[in-house]
C-alpha cells in the first residue's frame, strides 16, 4: 500500500484497494467453467459442488463473519428444499420463481429463529441450533402427508429453465443453473461484507462487548444476517430439489449440518471463497474415495480435517493467503517475474 | 444551577458478601475533568460498569443530562453520549484501526444497517475515522491489524473508539494502565487534548497527572466514596494520606 515516496495511501484509496477484484478471483470463476469441457461426465457432481458451495457460503456469512456457530444449518437448506419440492408437486415446477419462494420461506423461518439466536452465544448456541435441526427433521418425518416422510417426496417435476432448457441427465443445465445462481449470490455476499453492515458483523465476531460500548445495534445486525443466511441456505436447498427432482429427509439431517461446517472450516471461514474451495475438495474427495471404499470415506476427510485444523487454523485458503503474503514468497515471485520491479 | 452532565444517587452493588459500591453519590457538572482515585479493588471499574450499564446496580439511580437512564442498556446509553474506555484493552484484534474506528462512526450515524452499499461510499465517515486516528497519532499504523500494534498504540485506540461515538460524558478507566511511565506522555496528552465540551471522569494512578489535570478528585475506598474535593483539598486530607501512605499496597 505504499506509493513511490513511501507515504501511506489515503484511507479511501486503501479501502478501495481492499475491495477491488483481484485477477486470481476472475481466474477462479472462469476455471469453474472448465468442467463443461474437461470433465463433461462429471457435471452432475459439479452441480452438487456448486449447490454445496452456496450452502457453505450461507454458513460463512454467520460463522465466518458474525462468529455465530450453527450446528443446525441444514434446517434452512432442508426447508428450502421441501418448499421447492412441495410447490412442484402441487403443480408449480417453474424453477426461478420456485427458487425465490423457497428462499423467502427459509428466510422467514430464519427470521423467526433469529429472535432466539441473537440472544445466545457459544455452547448454548450450538445446542439451540442442533436442537432446532432435530426438531425440523422430526417434523418433516411425521408430516408424511406433506413431505412423504421417510419415503421422500414423490412426484417432483421441475419445468425447463426459462421454458427452454430441460434439466438433462448429464447435468449440463443443472450445472449452468447452479453455477449462475452461486455466482449471483456470491456477488450479493461480496457486496454485503464490504458494506458498513459487513464491517459491523466482523466487529461482533471480534468483540461483542466492545460493540456494546460503541453503541452498536448488534442484536439487530445478528437478526438480519441470520435471516439473509437462512434465505441463501434455502435457495441452495431448492436448487438441489430442482436439479435432482427428489427431496428426502437427508436434506435436513444432522450429517448435512456437520458436513457443511467441515467444508467451511477446511476451506477457511470468513473469506467467502473458503466454502467454495472446501466444497470442491470435500465432494471430489468423497466421490473418489467412496469409489474405493464406500464405508470409510470419512476416514480421509477426518485426517484432512485434523491436519488442517492443526496446521492451518484459518483453513486451506487462509494457509494459501499466508504463503502469498509472506515476504519470502514475494521475493521469490519477484525473482521469477523480472518484469515486476523489485522493491 | 445547570443540570449535571452525569449524576448517580444511592448507587449500590454487592458481589455476594463483597460490597463494591455503597451509596455512591456523584455529580459531574458539564465539561469538568474529574479524577477517580483509590487503591486497587476499591470498586472504581465497577462504578464505571454500573454507570455505563454493563452491570446492573442492586439499587440507586443514574441520570445523564437530567434524563433517567438506570433502566437503559449499555448501547442506548452510548447513543445518548455516555461512553467508556476499558482498563484492560477491549478491541477488535483482527480489524485494523481504520476499520475499527470507521465501524464505530458508522454505528453512530446508523449507516451500519445498510448492506447493499460498499463502505467506500461513506467517505465522510471514513474521513472522520481517519481524522480521529490522526489526532491520536495512529494514522501511520491504521492499516495494520490491531493485534499487531504496540501496547501503547492499543491504549490510544481505546480512546479513539470512544471518541468515534461523539461522547458527551467520557469515562476513562486507567487510560495509561500498563504503559511504562516514560511512555505514558502520549496517552496523557491525548486525555489533556480532549474537547472541553466533553465531561471527563478518569481513573488514574499517576498522581502527578491527576493533580495536574483534574479540577476535582473523588477518592474511593472499599466501595465507598471517602472524600471529594479539589486537588488541594485532597492532598491536604489526612484520611487520603492514610489510605495512600498507610497501606503498603497501592497502585
Ligand atoms: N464480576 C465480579 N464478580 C465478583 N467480584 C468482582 C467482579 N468484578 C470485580 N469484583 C471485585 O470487586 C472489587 C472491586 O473491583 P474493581 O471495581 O475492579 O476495582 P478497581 O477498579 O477499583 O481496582 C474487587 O475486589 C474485585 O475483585
Ligand atoms: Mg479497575
Amino acid at each position: 500500500m505504499t506509493s513511490t515516496d513511501g507515504a501511506l495511501a489515503g484511507p479511501q484509496q486503501y479501502l478501495r484497494a481492499q475491495q477491488r477484484w483481484r485477477a486470481i478471483e476472475i481466474v477462479f470463476w472462469l476455471s469453474l467453467l472448465l468442467p463443461f469441457v474437461v470433465t463433461p461426465n462429471y457435471l452432475v457432481l459439479a452441480s452438487q459442488v456448486a449447490i454445496t458451495a452456496l450452502f457453505a457460503l450461507s454458513l460463512d456469512l454467520i460463522l465466518g463473519y458474525a462468529g455465530i456457530v450453527s450446528l443446525g444449518h441444514a434446517a434452512f437448506f432442508g426447508f428450502g428444499a421441501y418448499t421447492a419440492g412441495i410447490l412442484s408437486k402441487h403443480g408449480w415446477g417453474e424453477p426461478l420463481t420456485g427458487l425465490l419462494i423457497s428462499g423467502f420461506a427459509a428466510g422467514l423461518l430464519g427470521y423467526l429463529m433469529s429472535f432466539i439466536i441473537a440472544r445466545f452465544r457459544h455452547l448454548a448456541l450450538i445446542m439451540i441450533t442442533l436442537g432446532f435441526g432435530f426438531l425440523l427433521l422430526e417434523l418433516a418425518n411425521s408430516l408424511g402427508w406433506l413431505t412423504g416422510g421417510a419415503d421422500g417426496l414423490q412426484g417432483v417435476k421441475t419445468w425447463p429453465l426459462l421454458g427452454m432448457f430441460k434439466f438433462d441427465l448429464w447435468g449440463v443445465t443443472s450445472y449452468w443453473y447452479s453455477l449462475i445462481v452461486l455466482f449471483i449470490l456470491f456477488l450479493v455476499c461480496r457486496r454485503l461484507i464490504n458494506s458498513p453492515f459487513g464491517l459491523s458483523l466482523r466487529g461482533i465476531r471480534e468483540n461483542a462487548v466492545r460493540m456494546r460500548a460503541v453503541g452498536a445495534e448488534s442484536r439487530a445486525h445478528l437478526q438480519k444476517i441470520y435471516t439473509i443466511s437462512a434465505a441463501i441456505a434455502g435457495i441452495a436447498g431448492a436448487l438441489l430439489t430442482q436439479t435432482t427432482d427428489t427431496v428426502s429427509l437427508g436434506v435436513l439431517n444432522f450429517e448435512r449440518s456437520a458436513d457443511v461446517l467441515v467444508i467451511l472450516i477446511l476451506g477457511g471461514a470468513g473469506r467467502l471463497y473458503g466454502g467454495i474451495i472446501g466444497a470442491i475438495i470435500f465432494l471430489v474427495a468423497r466421490d473418489q474415495f467412496s469409489g474405493i471404499n464406500p464405508q470409510y470415506w470419512y476416514f480421509p476427510i477426518g485426517v484432512l480435517l485434523v491436519v488442517v485444523v492443526l496446521f492451518l487454523p484459518n483453513g486451506i485458503l487462509g494457509g494459501l493467503a499466508q504463503i502469498v503474503e509472506s515476504e519470502r514468497w514475494q521475493r521469490w515471485t519477484a525473482n521469477l517475474t523480472p518484469w515486476r520491479k523489485k522493491p | 444551577m445547570s443540570t449535571p452532565a452525569l449524576s448517580t444517587r444511592g448507587l449500590n452493588k454487592n458481589f455476594g458478601s463483597l460490597v463494591v459500591a455503597s451509596d455512591i453519590e456523584i455529580e459531574l457538572p458539564q465539561g469538568v475533568r474529574y479524577a477517580l482515585i483509590g487503591p486497587n479493588g476499591a470498586g472504581k471499574t465497577t462504578l464505571i460498569n454500573l454507570m455505563t450499564g454493563m452491570l446492573k446496580p442492586d439499587g440507586g439511580q443514574i441520570q445523564l443530562g437530567g434524563e433517567e437512564i438506570t433502566a437503559l442498556g449499555p448501547e442506548a446509553r452510548v447513543r445518548r453520549g455516555l461512553v467508556r474506555t476499558f482498563q484492560i484493552n477491549s478491541l477488535f484484534p483482527h480489524l485494523n484501526p481504520l476499520e475499527a474506528v470507521t465501524l464505530a462512526v458508522c454505528e453512530r450515524q446508523e449507516v451500519s444497517r445498510t448492506w447493499w452499499k460498499p463502505i467506500t461510499a461513506y467517505s465522510a465517515e471514513v474521513d472522520e475515522a481517519y481524522g480521529i486516528l490522526k489526532t491520536l497519532m495512529l494514522a501511520q499504523v491504521c492499516y495494520r491489524q490491531t493485534r499487531e500494534l504496540a501496547y501503547g498504540q492499543q491504549r490510544l485506540l481505546e480512546i479513539a473508539l470512544a471518541l468515534a461515538t461523539r461522547p458527551k460524558v467520557l469515562l476513562l478507566d486507567e487510560p495509561a494502565a500498563g504503559v511504562p511511565r516514560d511512555e505514558s506522555a502520549e496517552l496523557f496528552a491525548a486525555v489533556t487534548n480532549l474537547s472541553q465540551d466533553i465531561t471527563v471522569l478518569f481513573i488514574e494512578h499517576d498522581m502527578d497527572f491527576v493533580f495536574r489535570f483534574a479540577s476535582r478528585i473523588i477518592v474511593m475506598v472499599g466501595g465507598r466514596i471517602l472524600v471529594e474535593g479539589t486537588p488541594d483539598e485532597i492532598s491536604a486530607d489526612p484520611r487520603v494520606r492514610e489510605v495512600y501512605l498507610g497501606s503498603a499496597h497501592h497502585g
